[in-house]
């Protein structure tokens, strides 16, 4: 039977569409009013240097930040395709290709904190 | 007559301007840009975060520049749109059964409706929102 990476990317799909459903707009709310000068308390440097050091905050930010690039990537390239662009490899490659190192870079930085 | 009568030419990259529906989706499809771009930039927070105070610093007023702010409003609106659009279409998604009855499906799109407001409130009360002076 031929190996299909399409439930992989479907899950990572659908659970970054629910994250990003229910919790961007909130989150653009908050770095919107730090943009404004009014930084909530939680964006102050120790105190979100503190929240991010526990593994608790740690995971859901993975969470967040992984699950959001991977949706946004392969709702792109069905995007893409549906306004004419017919290079779906390179669409994939490059979509994909930003997730995993952003997914790359997030373990980085959160185990650097 | 046409040897394919039933098959005609629609436009690769236009199909979607006759119908405002098709006009909708594609906006709500593009969302995911807006989604995509934003994480970038809370990575991007996240590095500075795990550089330096400074670093942390010129982060948060890199975020009061003009585009990033215009960028933001453009966020907001395109992913409430995303949202709804999302939550509408769980009860396509998920059928849930209870006994021998089937919920209905405005109840599941209510539900998330309501667990969205309280998860966003959460949120801004996790971070202080309620109480910027």
């Amino acid at each position: 039977m031929a190996r299909s990476n399409k439930p992989l990317v479907w899950s990572l799909f659908a659970s970054g569409g629910t994250v990003a459903a229910f919790l961007i707009p909130a989150l653009a709310l908050v770095t919107l009013m730090a943009g404004y000068g009014h930084a909530p308390a939680l964006l102050d440097y120790e105190t979100m240097h503190g929240f991010a050091s526990g593994w608790f905050a740690k995971f859901i930010l993975f969470g967040v930040i992984t699950l959001c690039l991977w949706h946004a990537a392969h709702r792109m390239r069905t995007a893409l395709h549906g306004l004419g662009l017919r290079a779906d490899k390179a669409v994939a490659s490059i979509g994909y290709g930003i997730a995993a190192a952003g997914t790359m870079a997030t373990v980085y930085y959160l185990l650097k904190i | 007559m046409s040897v394919k009568p039933y098959i005609r030419k629609v436009s690769k990259s236009t199909w979607y301007l006759s119908r405002r529906r098709d006009i909708l989706h594609m906006i709500d499809e593009t969302s995911s840009l807006f989604i995509g771009v934003y994480v970038l930039l809370l990575l991007m927070g996240l590095r500075a975060l795990a550089e330096d105070e400074a670093a942390y610093l010129h982060y948060l007023e890199w975020l009061g520049s003009p585009f990033l702010l215009g960028f933001h409003w453009l966020v907001i609106a395109s992913t409430l749109l995303n949202s709804i659009s999302w939550f509408r279409s769980t009860p396509k998604a998920m059928r849930v059964q209870i006994g021998e009855n089937i919920v209905p499906g405005y109840l599941i799109a209510a539900g998330h409706y309501v667990a969205w407001i309280m998860i966003s409130l959460f949120i801004f009360y996790v971070a202080g929102v309620f109480s910027v002076g």
